[in-house]
């Protein structure tokens, strides 16, 4: 075995048994991003030498016997996360050339742990999109069929954790943006509970929406994750401050009498038959764990996704205002004054969907629409939050395809929007009620492309989600996904 | 045709808590361009807002000083528009969900007590400074001032006059001073305000079109910009035109006003709830704590110095009106003086001298106890009244106490009546004509003989004294 | 949507953007508004917008100063500066 080919939890016994170092580890990282990025472009910046000094931190802390669950552990972070004094850029002209002067939350704690930054991974635009097309550095490719898109926004996350480019990957899910490319990239992914991870250093996007969360090739290195990055942070008050931690520590779960609702919507039209088919023998792997999986339905899914892209572009629309080359970021030369340099710095600095979303954002709040809009917008969001809480009065969690099809040919879609949005149906509603959801793959579909499913359970029951993940995981012979040969797909 | 002016103001103050609105940096003026920031106030990208407790706190204090109705469940929402002073592209205000509502304050003008609705007060934060270097064709920007608290109390269109609109101001003014939210002062853009102004024939019902005026310097400039503005709309409707809506500009030089050159016909500022920020819910026993940490407002001062000390109506409410009078009265009291001689003094010859010499009430540099001790030492005889003028100016000129101002001024006046009684006997002697006037029954006459003794005197002569002693030796 | 309502949210949003733009831009949200307009088929009388999803209240931050960042922090970024301050071109 390559040291890229392990899980963060098997590079956790050997780092600790001093088998391997963290120094040997972080260059075979290393190396794989130099043979896989290429082709790949998972990566805006890649920190060679940071991440061998912090290596050698690591490698202090584990001989002492210090440091946390992911000290030497090798990570990739999104590249709309700030780690002070490198590059970030979120994947846009406009802030090519942005270093903050600070870290993130989940950067300080990730740091603390003595985790290794391998460097800033590729996403779509402001974490716009749903294939990672729109970057400014290039589109991503999916590294179980080149010639296809990865998904999106977290997409070079997913590529780089499905490719053995980093161990375990730090995304960002506002619509479905860590889910949607774990499920077309054969990797397990979540998001947790609005508010579970502070969002003080994520660039925003939508901020009723945004979370932070894991990619990696087995639930138990989500859980590892989770248990580093879950804190309650005074900076965001959106934060949840007594958060419940342990989620390693409560992996086992027994799946007897545990109730699973699959909502038809989920299942209907629009959603490809072997996704289908895939998610449904799935439900019979949790039956035969002794859950009982039962038809429900909500009836609210199709007004999600709508919901979702008013709220999201509004609150987009708001959050990228600041980016104006006053104070950083680009800046239109020549400009005889503030406006002229406000309006051509934005124009040339932003991309086309992040213009879009920001047209669509402005006219959604405007005069004269904010009530149509924006207002019913929200109000459609309580009722949605509703319909889940009566789906989870009857059942412990959800079980729903985490992508309507497989990954999609580069180019495909791009200049479709209204298509390119529907991509996320499965995902959306998760965000608009703020809940916890874990997406891993439950299956192959033609092409050998991978197909994801996705466990959504009430707020704060992040623990469950990530347990009945794991009992799936166990019974269906896995624990450790092993990454693909670029372009070549893994049987 | 008369018309009637119609006024209405948004006043910014801003909150002299120790730190901004959503961030830690300290609230201070005069420092460094800047460093007064962090990622929070300068907008980087990542960084999130967090709610100053004591701002919220102090607006709620400037809602209950000013009758409002406390918001129970309160909510931040995004003003959003762009320039260069703004990090981050929006404003962090109060729209749909004001901290305060419907509240009023109670002013006193030549005609008498109205009473000024507020619609609302709420919270927003400040934006930065920005500079413009004279020949230069780029412009500069501070952000030390980005985040501070600000509070904007908007009043109903109640004023109707210059006066009104300038006895508002000091009015507003001396509550917040008196609850200690703000240094107030207009010259150091602590205390900002705009003024909508409209005319419309007198017993007309509806609202003429009305402008915004700003830049306003000082109370007086308000008052002077009301006067210019209405009598100017009236110029423009007797001429047959029609007032435009628009934002101006008051020069203080020239006493005018002039168009602001208009960037956008509306701004459609798109308002929504801050998502960042959650909702403020105030409940009775918040709203209690703070009533408990409220100084005695105006209102209730002026109250207990009518009823209380028998202070006349018109003076208890100036006493009280002024944070700085109204400490040193009690002061004065507690030190022994009489309220109506302390009132007396404060009321008629100290606002006189302060208008002289054009100081604020807050600039009084001497204290109740050397107030308290000037009175005393006239009671005593130490001093005439008189002289007690000239002390009073004294201790307002340098701050010397007053016992010290008598001695340097020699103003000890003759209390002595050995003294006097020589002086006495002899201008009766020297006056036999007046004298004998005085005892025929013209007893007018006693004052060319105290003023005579005043003269010999130069004036230091105790007047109370003196008449008993001629009134004694021209018995005789 | 018309033109002129694309051109006025443009001014608002600070972009700009070219005719061909403009009318593909036309195209593109008169799609996504379509779509969008389904909200009006339900009923949302006397619910509450959900402004807030995790439901905490009175979230403050007591008034203690923490030290700001050296300007250096601040400024850095600036696309232009001087010693003190962030330049920009003449403010009308």
């Amino acid at each position: 075995m390559q040291l890229y080919e392990y899980t963060a939890h098997e590079l956790r016994s050997l780092l600790r048994s001093g088998e391997v170092s963290a120094a040997e580890t972080a260059e075979a990282l290393l190396d794989r991003i130099a043979g896989t990025d290429p082709q790949l472009n998972a990566y805006i910046t890649v920190l060679g030498d940071a991440a061998l000094e912090q290596a050698g931190e690591a490698d202090s802390l584990l001989k002492a016997g210090d440091g946390g669950a992911l000290c030497g552990v090798p990570v990739g972070i999104k590249d709309n996360i700030c780690i002070r004094g490198v590059r970030t850029t979120c994947a846009s002209r406009m802030l090519e050339n942005f270093s903050p002067p600070y870290d993130a939350n989940v950067i300080e704690l990730l740091r603390a742990q003595g985790s290794v930054f391998l460097g800033k991974c590729n996403m779509d635009e402001f974490a716009m999109g749903s294939s990672t097309e729109t970057s400014y550095f290039g589109p991503v490719r999916n590294p179980h069929d080149l010639s296809r898109v990865p998904g999106g926004s977290s997409g070079g996350s997913a590529a780089a954790v499905a490719a053995g480019s980093a161990v375990v990957a730090i995304g960002s899910d506002t619509g479905g943006s860590i889910r949607q490319p774990a499920s077309l990239c054969g990797v397990v992914g979540m998001k947790p509970t609005y508010g579970m991870v502070s969002r003080y250093g994520l660039v925003a996007f939508a901020s009723s929406l945004d979370q932070i969360g894991p990619l990696a090739r087995s639930v138990r290195d989500c859980a590892m994750v989770l248990d580093a990055i879950v804190k309650g942070d005074s900076r965001d008050t959106t934060s949840i401050m007594d958060a419940q931690d342990g989620f390693e520590a409560r992996l086992e779960t027994d799946m007897k009498g545990k109730r699973v609702g699959l909502p038809r919507e989920y299942f209907a039209q629009g959603v490809d038959e072997e996704v289908r088919d895939a998610v449904l023998e799935a439900a019979k792997t949790f039956e035969s764990m002794g859950a009982v999986c039962e038809e429900c339905s909500l009836p609210l899914a199709e007004y999600a996704l709508v919901a979702y892209y008013l709220v999201s572009s509004a609150e987009a629309s708001s959050n990228l205002a600041r980016y104006d080359g006053v104070r950083y970021g680009y800046r239109a030369h020549g400009a005889k004054d503030h406006e002229e340099m406000f309006v051509r710095s934005r124009s040339e600095g932003f991309g086309r969907e992040v213009k879009r979303r920001i047209m669509l954002g402005a006219y959604v709040l405007s005069a004269g629409y904010y009530d149509a809009y924006y207002k019913k917008a929200q109000q459609v969001r309580t009722l949605i939050m509703r319909d889940y809480a009566a789906l989870f009065n009857k059942y412990d969690f959800l079980l729903t395809p985490a992508s309507p099809t497989t990954a999609w040919k580069e180019g495909a879609r791009i200049d479709d929007p209204l298509r390119m949005y529907a991509a996320d149906m499965c995902t959306v509603p998760v965000n608009i009620a703020g809940l916890p959801a874990l997406v891993l793959p439950c299956g192959r579909g033609e092409g050998g492309l991978p197909i994801g499913m996705q466990i959504i359970g009430p707020a704060r029951s992040d623990a469950l989600v990530l347990g009945a993940g794991y009992a799936y995981e166990q019974a269906a012979g896995g624990g450790a996904l092993r990454p693909v040969e670029v372009g070549g797909g893994q049987g | 045709m008369k018309y009637e002016t119609v006024i209405g103001m948004e006043i910014h103050v801003e909150l002299s808590t120790e730190t901004k609105m959503f961030c830690g940096c300290a609230n201070a003026f005069g420092a460094g361009e800047n460093t007064l920031c962090c990622p929070v106030c300068a907008g980087l990208p990542g960084t999130l807002p967090v709610i100053n407790a004591a701002a919220v706190d102090y607006c709620i204090m400037a809602g209950l000083a000013t009758n409002c109705e406390i918001t129970r469940h309160s909510l931040m929402d995004r003003k959003n528009y762009h320039y260069p002073d703004l990090t981050k592209g929006f404003q962090t205000s109060q729209l749909y969900y004001p901290l305060c509502r419907n509240g009023y304050v109670d002013i006193e003008t030549g005609t008498g007590v109205k009473r000024i609705g507020i619609r609302e007060i709420h919270m927003e934060e400040d934006a930065g400074k920005l500079v413009h270097p004279d020949g230069q064709s780029c412009s500069r920007v501070d952000y030390n001032r980005a985040g501070v608290p600000l509070i904007e109390i908007v009043t109903q269109p109640d004023m109707r006059s210059a006066e009104e609109g300038r006895v508002f101001l000091e009015t507003l003014r001396n509550i917040l001073l008196c609850i200690g939210i703000s240094d107030c002062k207009m010259q150091e853009g602590s205390l900002r305000c705009d003024v909508n102004i409209s005319v419309r024939p007198e017993g007309s019902e509806e609202l003429g079109t009305r402008t915004e005026t700003k830049n306003l310097n000082s109370f007086r400039s308000a008052g002077r910009a009301i006067e210019y503005e209405a009598a100017r709309q009236v110029d423009v409707i007797e001429g047959g035109g029609r007032v435009v809506q628009q934002t101006l500009r008051y020069d203080d030089a020239t006493g005018t006003t002039s168009a602001l050159r208009s960037k956008e016909d509306s701004h459609d500022y798109r308002y929504f709830p801050e998502p960042d920020l959650m909702p403020i819910v105030v409940d009775e026993d918040w709203i209690a704590r703070i009533r408990e940490r409220l100084p005695e407002l105006p209102e209730t001062k002026r109250i207990r110095y009518e009823r209380e000390l028998g202070i006349p109506g018109r003076d208890a409410r100036m006493l009280s009106s002024s944070r700085r009078l109204s400490a040193i009265f009690e002061t004065a009291m507690a030190a022994g003086a009489a309220p109506r001689a302390a009132a007396n003094w404060l009321i008629g010859d100290l606002m006189r001298m302060l208008k002289d010499r054009l100081l604020d009430t807050e600039e009084i540099g001497f204290s109740g106890e050397d107030l308290a001790a000037l009175i005393a030492l006239i009671d005593k005889g130490t001093i005439s009244s008189t002289a007690g003028r000239q002390v009073l100016e004294g201790m307002l000129d340098t701050g010397k106490p007053p016992s010290k101002l008598v001695e340097e001024l020699g103003l000890t006046q003759i209390s002595d009546a050995d003294a006097l009684r020589e002086i006495v006997k002899q201008i009766v002697r020297d006056n036999p004509k007046p004298a004998a006037d005085y005892r025929a029954g013209k007893k007018k006459a006693m004052a060319f003989f105290t003023g005579q003794a005043m003269k010999r005197t130069k004036g230091k002569a105790n007047p109370v004294l003196l008449q008993e002693l001629f009134a004694k030796e021209l018995k005789k | 949507m018309e033109r002129k309502q694309i051109e006025d949210l443009a001014k608002l949003a600070k972009l700009e953007f070219t005719p061909e733009e403009l009318d593909r831009f036309a195209g593109d949200m008169g799609d996504i508004l379509g779509f969008v307009d389904k909200l009006g088929e339900l009923d949302t009388k006397g619910v509450p917008p959900a402004a807030h999803v995790s439901g905490a209240v009175n979230v403050l931050r007591e008034d203690v100063p923490r030290p700001s960042v050296p300007r250096e922090d601040v400024l850095m970024g600036a696309p232009e500066r001087d010693e003190s301050g962030f330049i920009i071109p003449r403010v009308i």
